[in-house]
């Protein structure tokens, strides 16, 4: 019989202090003031409509950039696994960058880039399209903000995936675009929907990037988080933590189904 | 890695035209904007930018949170690695979920919940206030929050690690009479300290630069409660571009350091399990030396 290690009781007790303190009464604070408000009280605050027109715009623009490093970041992935270029190792270490760079830095930036006096946000709104202070200019803070979510997920799976699968489909006559569609897309389609769902959950909540290039105007680009902060500065603390009850039910719904869909996923190729 | 190759035909060209020049619109255009912003003045003007009294005091507190949140979860997260990774007790999925939590919490939430425990009306309220502690709008409440949002990053990445090495060793050192601080300092700590670094240089940059969860309960209180990404949110607020990218410019030498940093450890870690030196089975093998009371 293998000797069982010490430091069961030790470790146990550490982690459940230490979980509970920071993580678990937080959390029970929030979820007994939501209690209190009860299902009334918060479909009060929730269904106003600013509040339902800044939930809209968090679910919304997160969904789109989600979608948007669905693509971009599985393109990514592939690039960065399947070729090799000259340079392709400094972008491979540049793909966290959004995971390490202060979210305000990057909300400073690229409001400066995308404003209508910017570098990019000039000749774009020559063209007509006003990226910064619009939902378009909160979708562009997501994309940047997310974009490491699905790189990372799909890129060790792509690298494990066995080359003879479509070297396979090759032989037996698919054409590439068969293979892609046929072999490969299925293989990565688990992992490309956690990195999706990863952002996505991520989006939702997100403040600091978003908050310098959204122009926060109420009911056309305040997002969730932000007009949570507004209760906040106004000592209106039951309508902050209504909106955020709501806000966290759903970005555990989102995780949870995207979860269960995954393992379905997963076990259908096994 | 053996399919990888030369990118021949139009498709290949294109889908690396096409990463090229989104990882040099999205991700290398704002980190150039913030020099040349922080710059746009001059170096006289960046300096006296950084020169600023308030600045340094948002340096400083910066730097204080980190020093303590880091090492408080770097303690958590090795107990939490060595409880999950070596055995089997009931809820530990929950557990796990427990711990993942903050991950999927809103930064905006994660101020919340703790202005409703300690804020004016919240459970520890009174109880403080008669103690005169004062943790909303204070720094107690800055570290606190960011313990917070930094709370599973080294747990997860130090799981990971003692998961794939397993316990053969720790086994084999116990056999042989190690006790458990022995077992622990000389043979686990050798093997996960590139699990360790990783977390802590990950969570260190979160830690440093987070905003939502912080801007909740900072007050921000000018040379008191502000961080330096607080500090950037009002000199931009103010329309002092130069400063506010400067400050910026730290923080995004920090991001770069970071990256850097990443990548050289997780370059030692993939040449460890190649097996050149400092690989685990030969860290643990020197551990069980030591252990033994021989030289090397």
């Amino acid at each position: 019989m293998r000797p069982a290690l010490p430091g069961f009781r030790l470790t146990l007790g550490i982690v459940l202090l230490y979980t509970s303190l920071i993580v678990l009464l937080p959390l029970a604070a929030l979820g007994a003031r939501a209690g209190e408000l009860g299902l009334s009280g918060i479909w009060a605050v929730v269904s106003d409509e600013r509040a339902l027109r800044a939930y809209g715009l968090s679910f919304g623009a997160a969904l789109v950039a989600a979608l948007i490093n669905a693509v971009l970041g599985l393109m990514l992935a592939w690039v960065l696994v399947r070729y090799r270029f000259p340079g392709r190792r400094l972008i491979d270490g540049l793909v966290d960058l959004p995971f390490a760079l202060p979210t305000a830095v990057a909300g400073i930036a690229l409001t400066a880039i995308y404003s209508p006096k910017g570098m990019l946000g000039g000749p774009l709104a020559e063209l007509g399209l006003q990226v910064a202070f619009t939902r378009v200019g909160i979708t562009v803070a997501l994309v940047f903000i997310g974009i490491p979510f699905v790189v990372r997920t799909v890129q060790p799976v792509l690298e494990g995936l066995d080359p003879s699968l479509s070297e396979a489909a090759q032989v037996l006559g698919a054409s590439r675009l068969q293979t892609f569609f046929r072999v490969i897309l299925p293989a990565l389609l688990p992992a490309t929907l956690t990195g999706f769902a990863l952002a996505l959950a991520r989006g939702v909540g997100e403040y600091g990037s978003v908050v310098f290039i959204s122009g926060n105007m109420p009911y056309r680009t305040e997002v969730a988080s932000l007009l949570i902060i507004t209760k906040l500065e106004q000592y209106d603390y039951e309508g902050a933590t209504a909106l955020a009850a709501v806000m966290l039910l759903v970005s555990f719904a989102i995780l949870l189904g995207v979860n269960l869909l995954q393992r379905r996923l997963s076990r259908g190729l096994t | 890695m053996s399919h990888a190759q030369a990118p021949k035909g139009a498709l290949a060209k294109l889908l690396i035209g096409a990463s090229l020049a989104f990882v040099a619109l999205f991700l290398v255009l704002p980190l150039a904007l913030v020099f040349v912003s922080a710059f746009a003045e001059g170096a006289g003007a960046y300096f006296e930018a950084l020169a600023d009294e308030e600045t340094w005091s948002a340096v400083k507190l910066t730097l204080l949170t980190a020093a303590i949140s880091v090492p408080l979860n770097v303690v958590f997260g090795v107990c939490a690695a060595w409880l999950l990774s070596k055995y089997d007790f009931w809820g530990k999925s929950a557990l796990l979920t427990v711990i993942d939590l903050p991950f999927s919490v809103s930064p905006v939430i994660a101020g919340l919940v703790f202005v409703l425990l300690f804020g004016s009306g919240g459970w520890f309220y009174s109880a403080l206030s008669a103690a005169d502690v004062k943790i909303i709008f204070a720094v107690p409440g800055v570290i606190i929050a960011t313990t917070f949002v930094t709370f599973p990053m080294v747990a997860r990445e130090v799981l990971g690690v003692m998961e794939a090495q397993g316990s053969d060793e720790e086994e084999a050192a116990l056999t042989l009479g190690a006790s458990g601080w022995q077992l622990f300092t000389r043979v686990t700590l050798p093997k996960i300290r590139w699990g360790v670094a990783y977390g802590v240089i990950l969570s260190n940059a979160r830690a440093m630069g987070e905003f939502g969860a912080v801007s909740v309960v900072s007050g921000h209180i000018r040379g008191e409660t502000n961080t330096m990404p607080l500090h950037i949110e009002i000199l931009y607020g103010e329309y002092n571009f130069v400063g506010a990218f400067a400050v910026a410019s730290l923080l995004t030498l920090l991001a770069v350091v970071t990256l850097v940093l990443k990548q050289w450890v997780e370059w030692r870690t993939a040449r460890a399990a190649r097996g050149f030196e400092g690989a685990p089975a030969e860290d643990s093998l020197e551990g069980q030396r030591a252990l033994l009371g021989g030289a090397p």
